[in-house]
């Protein structure tokens, strides 16, 4: 019994701090800084736990620039087995059709040498928010797709299937998927662990290997941004609500900044009386 | 089958008819729905959808994807709520929903009767389904949008949506690539209103599926409907971390039995373990359009923001004058809320008591007085 999983990973601007230049219209990307997609960490767990209970490999995957290597380093610390950076400027600008057939054709090649069971990603990254990568990457592998995962049940690899819970919005549904299967999973899924002293020693001397498009062997025409159906047309920021009427409870007493904010809100449609 | 209910509405089979017939490039929302029950964005989508097809003269549509158990009656909600056709797959392998079977019913439909334009909303259902089929099709897919409009040159969807945790807004085409998919949250766009004497054709599709899928569905748990829903209510007053205490949010259901409201809440309160996480408002939670947002105690992140901006008025109360909250507010008070809370139940309180019972937005007059406010 032992199970392969491949935990695909992103690193993401700290979203908090992204902003338009208000003069070009365009996005600051300067100085932003890096950080990996949290909900990937719990993908991380979710492969690790999996692996410390029944045995076998987890091989992290990412696509982005060079310095991705970053956060495949940290998963290493984890404890991960393998780490595998998708970097080539053929990649660059790929929305999530072109980012599943990159990761798709690295994950078949993976495959090849140790086939994979499993394929774990966050449910969403925190920058484009989408959602769209995991289910992509069930269809072009022809995988079981569960997403949204709340809490895996179990793994049984000798009968191939997998149970797990997923969140709905309007409740929760136990699912049993045959293996093999590509699984999303939300934050409350797991707890991450901390990097242990023997994980980080081991990490220190571990590889992240580097693949090329023409290491997948993918068609360019299929990848980046000349394999995207989607463009981005314009980027604005968001419309600025107005600051309103502050009123403080200190400069008048807190019943009278009620009664003053009652009245504005009777002035904006609010009706109070027995045709309520 | 619903054709055979409603008298007003034609039936017709899907076979036999070509393929691509005079309902090429038709905008379709697909219905959402547990049983009988079909998720409130379907009809807010379908809206949408109306507006879509009319600013490019084709038509309304929608898709009813399940056992045939349910779906005449869907049917015919749909149709009131805008739909000029309904186009029913009905298989086993349909029920519940599960996405390999969903999306290629979907990709089948696709096939034979070439949409211009799909909408889902962007639920775990939708979002899954959304993304499989335009995997299959190899189409492009936006999620999340927050605005959709027919370019009046091109006829493209432009799809605006909100990206990097809400800090900006991205518009996304899908040029040369059909059909045109988006997913849209719940909440973002008003509900059209049902109108019972609506006609619409009825076309039924047997698509084929295996009897055994990859994935089975062994229980459903309902989430116990013991709290309002944020979908669809007039008042939401929502507390953040400032409540300090789980027990004192009864100060907020206090606030939001007087409005009329129902209770939610930032991440940080749910964090805190003091609110389920049904109740968060924003990125990472629900995305909200009340008439009156009250945030008590928030302090106003961007990832709080993207959920309840598109609210007619905003109030905000807390202690703190620099607050971002205060930015976007309508109205605001700056002072304690274990103060300002208790002073706005007293002063509601004696409103009602002058005027009689009960209380209820103007949805009209909110509108406009919004509109006039952020000019
Ligand atoms: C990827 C990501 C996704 C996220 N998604 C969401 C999301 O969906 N929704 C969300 O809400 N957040 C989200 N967040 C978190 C967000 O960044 C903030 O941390 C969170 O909204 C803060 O919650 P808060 O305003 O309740 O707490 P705080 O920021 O701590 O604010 C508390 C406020 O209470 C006020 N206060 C304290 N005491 C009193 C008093 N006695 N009287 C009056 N006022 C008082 C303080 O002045 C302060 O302004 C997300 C973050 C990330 C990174």
């Amino acid at each position: 019994m032992s199970v392969h999983s491949v935990v695909c990973v992103k690193q993401v601007p700290d979203t908090t701090q992204v902003r338009i230049d208000p003069e070009t219209g365009s996005l600051i990307r300067q100085g932003i800084p890096s950080v990996i997609n949290p909900f990937d960490l719990h993908a991380v767990e979710a492969a690790l736990h999996l692996r410390d209970e029944q045995g076998g490999r987890v091989t992290a995957l990412s696509m982005g620039p060079p310095q991705a290597e970053e956060t495949l380093r940290k998963v290493l610390g984890f404890g991960v087995d393998r780490a595998v950076l998708l970097s080539d400027r053929a990649f660059a600008g790929a929305d999530t059709l072109a980012t599943t057939f990159a990761l798709a054709a690295a994950i078949r090649k993976i495959s090849e040498e140790d086939p994979v069971d499993l394929v774990i990603c966050g449910k969403q990254s925190i920058d484009g928010d989408t959602g769209q990568v995991g289910p992509g990457l069930a269809r072009r592998l022809g995988m079981s797709q569960v997403t949204y995962i709340c809490g895996l049940e179990d793994l049984d690899s000798e009968a191939g299937l997998i149970r797990a819970w997923r969140q709905l919005e309007s409740g929760r549904e136990l699912l049993e998927a045959k293996l093999p299967a590509a699984l999303t999973v939300t934050e409350v899924c797991n707890r991450i662990r901390y990097a242990s002293l023997p994980d980080l020693i081991a990490a220190a001397g571990k590889p992240v290997e580097v693949w090329s498009a023409g290491d997948i062997g993918a068609e360019r025409s299929r990848l980046g941004l000349k394999g995207s159906p989607t463009r981005v047309n314009k980027i604005f920021a968001p419309p600025a609500r107005k600051r309103g009427e502050i009123f403080s409870a200190a400069d008048s007493s807190p019943a009278a900044a009620a009664a003053t904010v009652m009245d504005r809100l009777q002035d904006r449609g609010l009706k109070m009386g027995r045709s309520a | 089958m619903a054709g055979t209910r409603n008298n007003k509405k034609k039936e017709s089979s899907a076979a036999g008819k070509a393929g691509a017939d005079s309902n090429t490039g038709d905008v379709w929302v697909v219905i959402e729905h547990e049983g009988d029950l079909a998720a409130r964005v379907s009809w807010e989508l379908m809206g949408e959808a109306r507006r879509l097809a009319a600013d490019l003269g084709t038509q309304p549509a929608a898709v009813v994807l399940g056992d045939g158990e349910n779906s005449g009656q869907l049917a015919e909600q749909a149709i009131s709520y805008g739909a000029a056709i309904v186009y029913i797959a009905a298989h086993a392998a349909l029920s519940p929903f599960t996405a390999e079977p969903q999306s290629r019913a979907l990709a089948g439909l696709v096939g034979k009767y070439s949409p211009g334009i799909i909408l889902l909303g962007a639920t775990t259902r939708g979002r899954d389904l959304a993304s499989a089929v335009a995997t299959d099709l190899e189409t492009g897919l936006t999620a999340d949008c927050t605005s959709l409009e027919i370019d009046p040159g091109t006829k493209l969807l432009r799809q605006t949506r909100p990206a990097f945790g809400g800090n900006i807004m991205a518009t996304i085409i899908s040029p040369g690539h059909l059909p045109q998919m988006a997913t849209v949250r719940p909440g973002v766009f008003p509900i059209a209103k049902a109108d019972a004497g609506a006609t619409g054709k009825v076309v039924t599709y047997r698509p084929r599926l295996a009897a055994v899928q990859p994935v089975r569905r062994l229980h459903y748990l309902p989430e116990l409907e013991d709290e309002a829903s944020l979908q669809g209510a007039d008042v939401i007053v929502s507390g953040g971390r400032g409540m300090h205490q789980a027990r004192n949010f009864s100060l907020l259901e206090d606030l939001a039995r007087e409005l009329g409201g129902v209770v939610g809440a930032s991440r940080g309160a749910v964090d805190a373990g003091w609110v389920s996480a049904r109740r968060q408002v924003g990125q990472t939670g629900q995305t909200v359009r009340p008439v009156l947002y009250v945030a008590v105690g928030i302090s106003g992140a961007i990832q709080h923001l993207a959920g309840m901006q598109q609210a007619d008025i905003v109030l905000a109360i807390n202690n703190d004058p620099t607050a971002p909250i205060f930015n976007i507010a309508d109205f605001g008070i700056v002072g304690d809320l274990f103060e300002v809370v208790p002073a706005l139940i007293t002063e509601i309180k004696k409103r009602k008591d002058g005027a009689g019972a009960g209380i209820v937005f103007d949805r009209v007059v909110a509108e406009q007085t919004r509109k006039e406010a952020a000019k």
